[in-house]
């Protein structure tokens, strides 16, 4: 089987600032983004020739090349649901740059997450009682944090996991982003007991479990093997690449094995030819806490039921045993819906992060509840 | 206890006998003729087997909470007047979950493992929910 193995990289890095109210467009922001990433890589905007999307995405692949001066896009594309899109979209680009289609593919997100439509009230998610939503939203099962309390409370009932296993998730994800100057919460260290005592959300999720809803622009550049080697700075591949789109998108009463994450896992590693133990650097989707804790378990880090002991004492700190959303991750840098997660990543591998891995060689990322994953290396 | 403010249920062709029978104040759930498995939320083909030959059959309504989530905060408008606000995810002796809300429980008493039966809730002349009562009480 021909795979993507190491076939293209990732190229060029973009950010806006992070903050709660921009004072700007959704396209303002990624224009900007997309120049960052651009110039990161060492091209031009005429360089650019596919530009994809996030369904979710206000900004228009044609609207965002204009104001890059690209006259014309070869390849465009678009993937949703939702926020999960960013691995998918990765994949998208490197199928297409592998295949000849394109040569430079720009993926961006931009949003204003806090001062425009908010995922955490729901308005963005909700299906108004359409479709299967029918069966779910009339009792108030409105907002993705309910949904995701309620994986939280059975994996308690099951494996004896605590609440401050998912507060040790948000203190090591906050010290993280206290490394990191353009994380919302840079300066704002929290201890156990400020994240007993923060307002109870969905119960057991308290605030601080929740995604930090932000403004904000991601932008990066996927081009070939052959082109990264030649460009500014060193390439990090795109090693291995795996998708997941569960049947049926409600999850009630799936098995634990039944998720994304685990059921994309061994495809992830086969094809990188790495094991768990490998991987030096981990950026997560980490919409709430407990997906931490389920998704180490998913992706193999320890075994089912354990990953509330295995956060604990630090060890997904930088500086720990296994370093996880080292810029803080989007409980304590940002929302944009894994963009920075990827971003955050190849900066470990490049060797430029504020939270550096030391020798970071093999890192992995997800979106979503595991509906997309990578393992990149440098 | 009123969901005005929740979405209500928009039905469709593929579930609209769910919510008739349950203005007659019966559950009724989807199962396959091939592979006998039930299913839910309706859908045209089975999810086990693919089969398209699928049918009601009246379930005695009777499960156990799975899992259950409290809001404490108003995230979203309709939670307002309504804190703390449960919701039960419960599995059916027929092996399917549905989301639903415990009608005669504090959301503060919600148990993993509590057991419960089917009651029916109705919100206007179209539309009646199928909500859950604890055994027993």
């Amino acid at each position: 089987m021909s795979t993507l193995k190491d076939k293209c990289a990732i190229v060029g890095v973009g950010e806006t600032v992070y903050n709660r109210d921009s004072g700007r467009t959704e396209l303002n922001m990624a224009v900007e983004a997309a120049n960052r990433a651009i110039a990161d890589a060492g091209l031009v905007p005429q360089d650019i020739d596919g530009i994809v999307k996030f369904t979710a995405d206000s900004t228009p692949q044609g609207e965002l090349a204009a104001c890059l001066g690209i006259p014309y896009l070869r390849y465009y594309g678009e993937l949703g649901p939702l926020g999960g899109a960013a691995c998918g979209l990765v994949i998208q680009s490197a199928m297409a740059v592998a295949q000849g289609v394109v040569n430079n593919v720009l993926v961006y997100r931009s949003v204003n997450g806090r001062s425009g439509q908010r995922y955490g009230s729901g308005t963005v998610t909700t299906r108004r009682g359409l479709g299967s939503s029918a069966f779910t939203e009339p009792y108030g099962l409105l907002v993705p944090g309910q949904s995701s309390a309620l994986r939280a409370r059975r994996h308690m009932h099951e494996f004896g996991t605590k609440m401050e296993h998912f507060g040790a998730v948000a203190v090591a994800f906050r010290n993280n982003a206290c490394l990191n100057p353009k994380a919302i919460m840079h300066g704002r260290p929290i201890t156990m007991e400020d994240y007993l005592t923060s307002r109870m959300f969905f119960d057991p999720l308290h605030i601080l479990d929740c995604a930090l809803e932000a403004d904000g622009a991601n932008a990066f550049v996927i081009t070939s093997a052959e082109r990264a080697a030649n460009l500014k700075h060193a390439p990090v591949y795109i090693t291995s690449a795996a998708q997941t789109l569960l049947a049926g998108m409600d999850g009630h009463g799936r098995s634990w094995d039944e998720s994304g994450g685990a059921l994309l896992a061994p495809e992830l590693f086969g094809e990188a030819g790495v094991t768990p133990q490998d991987i030096d650097v981990v950026g997560f989707y980490d919409h709430f806490s407990p997906v931490i804790i389920t998704k180490l378990e998913d992706y193999g880090f320890c075994q089912r039921g354990e990953g509330g002991p295995f956060v604990e004492r630090g060890r997904i700190e930088v500086g720990g045993e296994l370093p996880v959303n080292t810029s803080g991750g989007h409980l304590s840098e940002a929302y944009l819906q894994g963009m920075n997660q990827i971003i955050e990543v190849v900066r470990q591998l490049r060797g430029q992060s504020p939270a550096q891995v030391e020798g970071a060689e093999l890192g992995l990322v997800d979106s979503g509840d595991g509906s997309g994953a990578l393992i990149l290396r440098r | 206890m009123t969901t005005a403010n929740f979405p209500l249920p928009v039905p469709n062709l593929d579930n609209q006998e769910f919510w008739d029978q349950c203005r007659q104040h019966r559950l009724v759930l989807r199962r396959c003729l091939d592979c006998r498995s039930f299913c839910h939320p309706p859908r045209p083909n089975c999810p086990e087997c693919a089969s398209s030959n699928l049918e009601w059959v009246e379930s005695p309504g009777k499960g156990k909470v799975y899992t259950y989530v409290i809001t404490r905060q108003p995230v979203n408008p309709a939670f307002r007047e309504r804190l703390p606000w449960g919701v039960v995810e419960v599995e059916m002796e027929e092996g399917v979950h549905l989301i639903s809300n415990l009608v005669d429980c504090d959301a503060d008493d919600i148990e993993i493992g509590m057991e419960v039966e089917v009651v029916f809730e109705a919100v206007n002349d179209e539309i009646t929910l199928p909500k859950f009562r604890r055994v027993g009480q």
